[in-house]
């Protein structure tokens, strides 16, 4: 492969991303009734992957403190549940670390109750538990948490429908294109098979990659259980361009 | 840039998870629609509502968007051009905004410059979009481009693609009233007037 001198390219090399096959649900998944409405009906157009897309905020080192990765702290005392560490990698699909990207994570209690207005859910709140917390990735794009193992909870989708225990998960990545959003859900989860959201990854390897594993060297003597949880993210494409007919 | 390891091993890539409906917990920033600072010179902000095919609000959704500075540059290593002077002077170039109850979304900014696609087509002046919300079980994206640059909007090629009686759904409208700073867009994830949604 050549480079052209800057000067004389009116071409832009630029990294391009997979197009995963396979990997998230689908939209239109009829089992999860809150997709009947929302889910578009109509196949996306294919959009290039150009500077807009290959490019991404790289935000968060001025938003995030070292607290914000505890959510068992800040308050008057610890929230009431199963203390945990939840540390891991955020790598591409290529094997490559994302360092220095803003991780995201919200979750209910231990009582299976999230902080928000909206969630009635006849179980208590923990006056010591918001249920939120970030980070940023480190060099090597590993990231850590300490918090509470959550609550399973019910849902009205059908008749005794209940979500496993699971933590939320927003990632930015380094491009648009690697944006995800995301559950980790816990392993051994009994309600794994009556789950509409869980099951609607319809490959059953790419459902075991939504489960944390137990990590004995982890976990931390008289103190807390620790886990282990990779997220992995598209990666790039060799020199792949957009359109068969754009050689140079 | 670091090399990709010499055998490229291809893991297993995580799936998408809806944000569900209490993504606001993890996910509201207080200065999340202030792409650019409060009160900047020259700012504009796009609302609009996010509506589902019944044509109901979406109180639990998320807008994202993503865009180049004034002068159509990228503060990111892989924008090989550099960039401008707007992003050391507060432009964060992305924006955030949970909806309201009534589905209500807005993202305060400035309008993108142009942007050359990899093979030198310019671009008109757009913003990425991704939205989450509760049934959606990954995100769903699309383009806003600006109304008053018809002659841009007229020969992107990214709009060309687009049937005609569809490319309306991706252009802002000025929102009647409420003076020239405002533009209206709504996105509507299913219905007659669909929003064009993009797989990138």
């Amino acid at each position: 492969m050549t480079t052209d001198p800057p000067t004389t390219a009116t071409r832009l090399d630029l990294p391009s991303y997979q197009r995963p096959a396979g990997v998230h649900p689908p939209l239109d998944t009829p089992a999860y009734r809150s997709t009947l409405l929302r889910a578009p009906k109509r196949r996306p157009a294919l959009l290039p992957q150009g500077l807009t897309e290959v490019t991404g905020p790289l935000l968060g080192a001025e938003r995030v403190t070292a607290a914000d990765a505890d959510l068992t702290g800040g308050h008057g005392a610890a929230p009431l549940g199963e203390r945990i560490i939840l540390t891991g990698r955020v790598l591409d699909s290529d094997g490559r670390p994302v360092p220095d990207t803003l991780l995201e994570i919200w979750q209910a209690n231990a009582a299976g109750r999230y902080n928000h207005r909206v969630d009635d859910h006849d179980a208590p709140l923990d006056p010591n538990f918001d249920g939120a917390g970030r980070c940023l990735t480190d060099s090597q794009g590993r990231y850590r948490f300490v918090t509470i193992k959550p609550g399973a909870y019910p849902w009205r989708n059908h008749l005794n429908a209940w979500r496993p225990a699971h933590i939320h998960f927003s990632v930015f990545g380094r491009a648009f294109t690697q944006r995800l959003v995301t559950q980790m859900y816990f392993p051994g989860d009994p309600l794994f098979a009556q789950d509409p959201i869980f099951n609607s990854v319809p490959d059953p390897r790419a459902r075991q990659a939504m489960i944390c594993r137990f990590d004995l060297s982890v976990t931390e003597p008289d103190w807390a259980l620790g886990f282990q949880w990779d997220i992995v993210l598209r990666g790039r494409g060799a020199t792949v361009f957009e359109h068969p007919e754009d050689h140079r | 840039m670091t090399a990709p390891p010499a055998k490229l091993a291809s893991l297993q890539q995580t799936p998408s998870q809806t944000v569900g409906p209490y993504l606001a917990l993890g996910l509201s920033w207080p200065d999340g629609p202030f792409v650019v600072p409060e009160g900047s010179a020259g700012a504009i902000t796009i609302a609009g509502r996010v509506l589902d095919g019944a044509g109901d609000p979406v109180p639990d959704a998320l807008v994202e968007t993503w865009q180049a500075a004034p002068d159509g540059t990228f503060a990111h290593p892989d924008d090989p051009r550099g960039a401008g002077p707007a992003w050391s002077h507060g432009f964060r170039g992305f924006g955030r905004s949970a909806t309201d109850p009534a589905g209500r979304y807005r993202i305060v900014t400035v309008k993108p410059g142009p942007v050359p696609l990899p093979d030198g087509r310019m671009q008109a002046p757009h913003l990425d979009v991704s939205v989450f919300a509760r049934g959606l079980l990954e995100r769903v994206v699309t383009r806003i481009y600006f109304p008053d640059e018809q002659a841009a909007n007229d020969g992107d090629p990214v709009l060309g693609t687009i049937d005609a009686d569809r490319r309306g759904t991706l252009i802002a409208s000025p929102e009647p009233g409420a003076g020239t700073g405002v533009l209206r867009f709504d996105i509507r994830l299913q219905g007659s007037r669909e929003t064009v949604f993009f797989d990138v």
